[in-house]
């Protein structure tokens, strides 16, 4: 169900405008991986080049390789459309289809794929996808209610269960859990620990307690001015990062001297 | 202490002139329109009842009672509309995905143009059009129609020689509401959170699936408004209608033949210049019925939109 993720000379572009440049990193396949740095250095713009999602901003382009388990996601005749069954994605803010009951939000992704499901394939999906995001027993009982009126956080796990119910090989998250508050939060920190047994996981993040909490291995981002490019600075174990990093401007970073 | 709090209250609390002007002028305003609509539906009330009430006999078109002579001119408004929505709304719909979703920014800044000046055409060009350009360019294909599927009540001969039937009528009305349905289409798929469409997106939909599942439902109730506005103008369209149709005081649904029924507005301005007494109160009162006509529908559309509050996404 995981694979890994490898990445060689990543170059990504907005036009003629360069956002991110030159990213190579490897990522094991059922590890969480957290992106930290400041605003604007490409953490975000490189997560969704990893699902294809980048390309979806007009003039927005990508050049390198991104392979998972070997495949190339830019080789030509590569329909971004299964890239993204393979790759899931969850938002920064909570975004449920707002016209859909919970049950609808948890099939819409299976739905794409194979119209025909039976009635108790689709009550079986849904309600392991929901075990599975750790919401099954706060909204059995309200399946047929629309989505938007759960709380932030229980909104922020249906979107997860969404993207698992299509079995994703790896789940990209940007900043899930910076509309939430506090013990929302921790719930889903506490889920990317269980998800981690069957997905690989990306996670970018901006509160740094969040990736030493959630992470095996963090990359630092940065960015040497505005209108340049950002950079990947230092990419090792999360221990390590937060503990004892090579550069000087994570370790500024990480403990809070600037950004 | 007190006292001088007391004092910085009292200041604060004193209307300013130009809120004042401001309040006013909108409670007058609002006012009017309310005087006015009660003004005209008064006149229409009080006009009509000679006719809703008039003997046996004395209405035109030799009718047995007020509604006996006002149900074909009921039915061919809500007809020649119908028609002309079956034709509008899909295109309608379809012109607004491709100017929001899938055309180029120039192509559909430059269609987004083009459609609102479609919408600044006068209805009497419309009309024009219809007569001396539509009319004989269907007719062949009404012909064609007719001895092809003649069998379906809908498109039952003897065909129209002049093509001046209640379909070119409403392919007429279909073209004049198109601008205005699209517009509103364009405005609400043109809002659909990018949140939404990225989320259809990142579950793997492809352009058209994310369309469906994200674009669409958040614009349904935007979808009806156009609808309605479409039908509103459809309903109450005038000469056009007029100029294009023959019009005969019958009630039949094909509508390829010569004879087609008329509507209310184009009756009204056909024989109000020749009106005399009861003929006058008659069309009037068939003007009312046109009144009460719109805010059924409208009432429709809003009871259709309210029903599924909850899942709009305004929560």
């Amino acid at each position: 169900m995981s694979k890994r993720i490898e990445v060689t000379d990543l170059n990504v572009y907005y036009s003629s405008f360069l956002a991110v440049e030159d990213v190579s990193l490897s990522i094991e396949p059922r590890t969480v991986t957290a992106f930290i740095g400041p605003s604007g250095c490409g953490k975000s713009t490189f997560l969704r080049t990893l699902n294809r999602m980048h390309e979806v901003i007009p003039g927005a382009r990508v050049e390198g390789e991104v392979l998972i388990d070997g495949n190339n996601l830019y080789a030509p005749g590569v329909d971004p459309v299964l890239v993204r069954r393979q790759v899931g994605m969850v938002f920064q803010r909570p975004n449920p289809f707002p016209t859909m009951s919970i049950r609808e939000n948890v099939l819409a992704g299976s739905r794409l794929n194979n119209r025909r499901m039976s009635k108790s394939d689709a009550e079986t999906l849904v309600e392991s996808s929901l075990r599975g995001a750790n919401l099954w027993n706060e909204v059995k009982d309200r399946l047929d209610l629309p989505g938007s009126g759960l709380s932030g956080g229980q909104q922020q796990r249906l979107c997860i269960a969404r993207t698992i119910a299509v079995s994703p090989e790896i789940i990209l998250m940007d900043e899930p859990c910076s509309a939430l508050d506090p013990i929302s939060t921790l719930a889903i920190e506490d889920l990317i620990g269980e998800l981690k047994q069957q997905f690989t996981i990306v996670i970018v993040t901006h509160n740094m307690q969040q990736a030493s909490r959630v992470s095996d291995k963090t990359a630092f981002f940065n960015i040497a001015g505005s209108g340049k490019p950002g950079k990947l600075i230092e990419y090792d174990a999360t221990t390590t990062i937060f503990s004892n990093p090579l550069e000087k401007s994570t370790e500024d970073y990480v403990s809070g001297r600037f950004g | 202490m007190t006292t001088g709090t007391a004092e910085v209250l009292r200041t604060r609390t004193r209307v300013r002139l130009g809120d004042r002007v401001f309040s006013i002028s909108t409670v007058v305003a609002g006012t009017i329109i309310l005087a006015v609509l009660a003004a005209v539906a008064i006149f229409l009330i009080l006009q009509s009842l000679p006719a809703v009430f008039a003997q046996p006999g004395t209405l035109p078109s030799d009718a047995v009672n007020f509604w006996a002579y006002v149900w074909p001119f009921v039915f061919g408004t809500l007809w020649a509309a119908f028609l002309a929505l079956i034709m509008a709304t899909p295109l309608a719909i379809g012109i607004a995905l491709f100017i929001s979703h899938y055309a180029p920014r120039r192509v559909s800044q430059v269609l987004g143009y083009i459609i609102d000046l479609l919408a600044a055409i006068p209805s009497v060009v419309f009309g024009l059009w219809g007569i001396t350009t539509l009319a004989p360019f269907v007719q062949p294909f009404y012909s064609w129609l007719t001895e092809v599927a003649g069998w379906f009540p809908l498109f039952a001969g003897p065909v129209s020689g002049t093509g001046r039937t209640i379909l070119t009528a409403a392919i007429v009305l279909a073209v004049m509401v198109i601008p205005i349905m699209t517009a509103i289409c364009r405005e609400v798929f043109l809002q659909t959170p990018r949140l939404h469409e990225e989320a259809a997106l990142a579950l793997g939909a492809t352009r058209w699936e994310m369309v469906t599942m994200a674009v669409f439902p958040f614009a349904r109730s935007g979808i009806i408004s156009a609808i309605m506005l479409g039908l509103g103008r459809a309903l109450g369209e005038t000469l056009a209608v007029a100029m294009v149709l023959s019009p005969a005081v019958i009630v039949k649904f094909a509508v390829l033949q010569a004879q087609s029924p008329n509507t209310i507005a184009a009756n009204i301005a056909l024989q109000f210049p020749e009106a005399t007494g009861l003929s006058v109160n008659a069309l009037i009162a068939s003007g009312l019925v046109l009144f009460v006509v719109t805010l059924l529908i409208n009432v429709l559309a809003r009871y259709i939109v309210s029903r599924r509050k909850t899942f709009s996404g305004a929560n």
